[in-house]
């Protein structure tokens, strides 16, 4: 399998993700034709609300479009991460998950839904839930970089240890949780633990956009210093990269976006851990292309995922969780095996 | 003035004694090779003489790098004219083979015109052009070895702005057959010659002897020796630094001294 062109593969995303967007909106419970759909959107642009609106319009503008435009934020915010945390671990094995933020997150929201009854809301429209899972994540997180850092420098090693067993730990928190649970609260957990965009507003959106859009002023800033140092820790150093502050800054761009995602989405796995690898086979791991191309790649994925998972049995809605695997694997299990076949890695 | 200096230059960790009260010059255009057996403080001397030793480790005296503390001196700067080739390479990503000596150009964000030049100029001196486009993953690893000599030599490929080149190299033959293990020493040699100082762990005394200007022998985290190859192997020397007989002749050609295993 021949490498791609870089520049080509990004601009085909940029074309591709509006199409999927779009089909996200008009599709669904309700199906919207597209003529419809764009005099709505055109009367929605020109008029000031004069006459009733369109009963497509409520469909279109408080349901469809912050669900969609959130899954578009956190895919990309998932896939960004992921490609983040893989080069700063030199490792194509990494995750997100793998600093702590996940588990973090689930002991978050089992808390909340096991001693707090009813859905709350808290700030930001944000459920009592989501405020639980993005201070379990970040909390962890802090942890797991406090216990790898020493007066000398941060250990990427002892980092990974740490973030298995702050897992671990707090998974076994999160256990005891369930075990006292009753049956109604272990139903939400595991609904919530599957991932889901249907409580999605546009607040949510903005929230999800402002990391979206810090993301793309750093990353630029990024992805040569990520480049160098897959090279090696003192190798960095010797190219110029002040590897304390890459490390510093990558785990708190981690802490706060994944954070986001979960407490915005519940967990959506698979789309950090999956996306970077189909887009290093296809282009290459140079994170100048490597990181917009998981951003654009993630977000097309979790839309999709979305809109399948609310169009599979309509009108019930799927966790999109269980959706992103099913149909990433199978597109990234063909590239693995055309990759045997040719003899390249 | 020389290009690097250390002067009293001692490493502690905790009342442990690394290195111990170490004096070396290098000048434009010098090879300096350090000899000396396994664990005598050979890699910890060259990370202290890069202001890059471990936080934990406590580093008194003074290394200075064209006068200036080499501590002083921004990542940027140094980056721009000071490569490290370490001994063991770490890249596992699939870069291609052009790419990976690309990443040494990063330092130099401002000349992006020149790069691919460079780059082409680094493979084709390493014999290694034809191997442009490979995946370094795939390679071997004598190939890899090349690909990362060809990188740190990009980083420092020209002498831009009178600044002065240091180069330092961790036992760069080690995975190389013998063909490539002279074919490798003769461009690092010539490299040397074009004004780069260079800073070399050598393992083969014969290959240290024959390519460098100065050796210094390190045992015991103390300098037992250092000069030309011709004023200081002698047999008692080796004896100390290795603890095994040898006898000493004298090159066939170059008539400088060779060791001879007995």
């Amino acid at each position: 399998m021949k490498r791609m062109d870089s520049m080509r593969v990004l601009w085909l995303l940029v074309i591709l993700l509006p199409l999927f967007i779009l089909c996200a909106v008009t599709t669904g419970a309700v199906n919207i034709p597209l003529n419809d759909f764009f005099s709505v959107v055109l009367n929605w642009m020109i008029s000031d609300n004069a006459e009733a609106p369109h009963f497509y319009q409520a469909i279109i503008f408080d349901i469809r479009l912050p669900r969609v435009l959130l899954a578009a934020f956190v895919g990309s915010i998932l896939g960004v991460t992921g490609a983040v945390m893989q080069g700063l671990f030199r490792n194509p094995l990494a995750d997100p998950s793998l600093v702590g933020v996940t588990a973090g997150a689930s002991l978050g929201a089992s808390l909340v839904i096991v001693f707090v009854a009813g859905y709350q809301v808290a700030w930001l429209s944000m459920s009592l839930l989501s405020v639980g899972a993005f201070f379990g994540g970040v909390i962890a997180v802090y942890v797991v970089y406090s216990l790898a850092k020493n007066p000398f420098g941060t250990s990427v090693a002892t980092m990974l240890l740490a973030g298995i067993a702050i897992s671990a730990l707090v998974g076994s928190v999160t256990g005891f949780l369930e075990f006292y649970a009753d049956n109604e609260m272990l139903r939400r957990i595991s609904l919530w633990r599957m991932g889901g965009l249907e409580s999605a507003t546009f607040e949510h959106v903005w929230l999800a956009g402002f990391i979206v859009l810090f993301m793309f002023l750093i990353l630029p800033h990024f992805s040569n210093a990520l480049n160098v140092l897959l090279l090696g820790e003192s190798e960095a150093r010797h190219l110029g990269v002040d590897t304390e502050k890459l490390k510093k800054i990558s785990i708190l761009f981690v802490a706060a976006g994944v954070g986001v995602c979960v407490a915005l989405a519940g967990v959506i796995g698979f789309v950090g851990l999956v996306v970077p690898h189909i887009f290093r086979m296809l282009i290459g791991p140079d994170h100048r292309y490597l990181l917009p191309a998981s951003a654009l790649g993630g977000a097309i994925l979790l839309v999709v995922s979305d809109n399948l998972s609310r169009v599979i049995l309509a009108p019930v809605e799927l966790p999109v969780g269980l959706i992103t695997a099913l149909i990433g694997v199978p597109f990234f299990i063909s590239l693995l095996r055309r990759r045997h076949q040719l003899g390249v890695s | 003035m020389s290009i690097l200096t250390a002067e009293n230059l001692c490493v502690h960790v905790g009342d442990n004694c690394l290195l111990n009260n170490i004096n070396l010059e290098v000048n434009e255009g010098e090879l300096l090779s350090i000899i000396g057996p396994n664990g005598a403080g050979k890699t910890t001397l060259i990370n202290a003489l890069m202001g890059d030793v471990q936080r934990a480790f406590k580093v008194q005296g003074k290394v200075l790098f064209c006068g200036d503390d080499i501590k002083q001196l921004s990542l940027i700067k140094r980056a721009k004219q000071i490569a490290f080739l370490p001994q063991i390479n770490l890249l596992n990503f699939p870069f291609k083979v052009d790419e990976v000596v690309g990443l040494a150009r990063t330092p130099h964000s401002s000349g992006k015109v020149n790069d691919a030049e460079i780059i082409a100029e680094a493979l084709k001196a390493l014999d290694i052009l034809h191997l442009k486009d490979r995946l370094y993953t795939q390679l071997s690893g004598g190939e890899k070895q090349r690909v990362q000599l060809a990188r740190v030599m990009a980083q420092i490929w020209r002498e831009e702005d009178n600044a002065k080149r240091l180069l330092f190299l961790d036992e760069p033959t080690a995975s190389l057959d013998l063909g490539h293990q002279q074919q490798l020493m003769k461009i690092i040699r010539h490299f040397s010659n074009q004004g780069v100082a260079i800073v070399m762990i050598v393992h083969d005394i014969n290959v240290a002897i024959n390519y460098s200007d100065k050796l210094l022998a390190l045992s015991d985290a103390e300098v037992v020796a250092i000069g030309s190859p011709e004023n200081i192997i002698t047999k008692q020397l080796i004896k100390n630094l290795y603890n095994l007989d040898v006898e000493i002749t004298s090159h066939p050609i170059s008539s400088k001294p060779m060791i001879i295993d007995v």
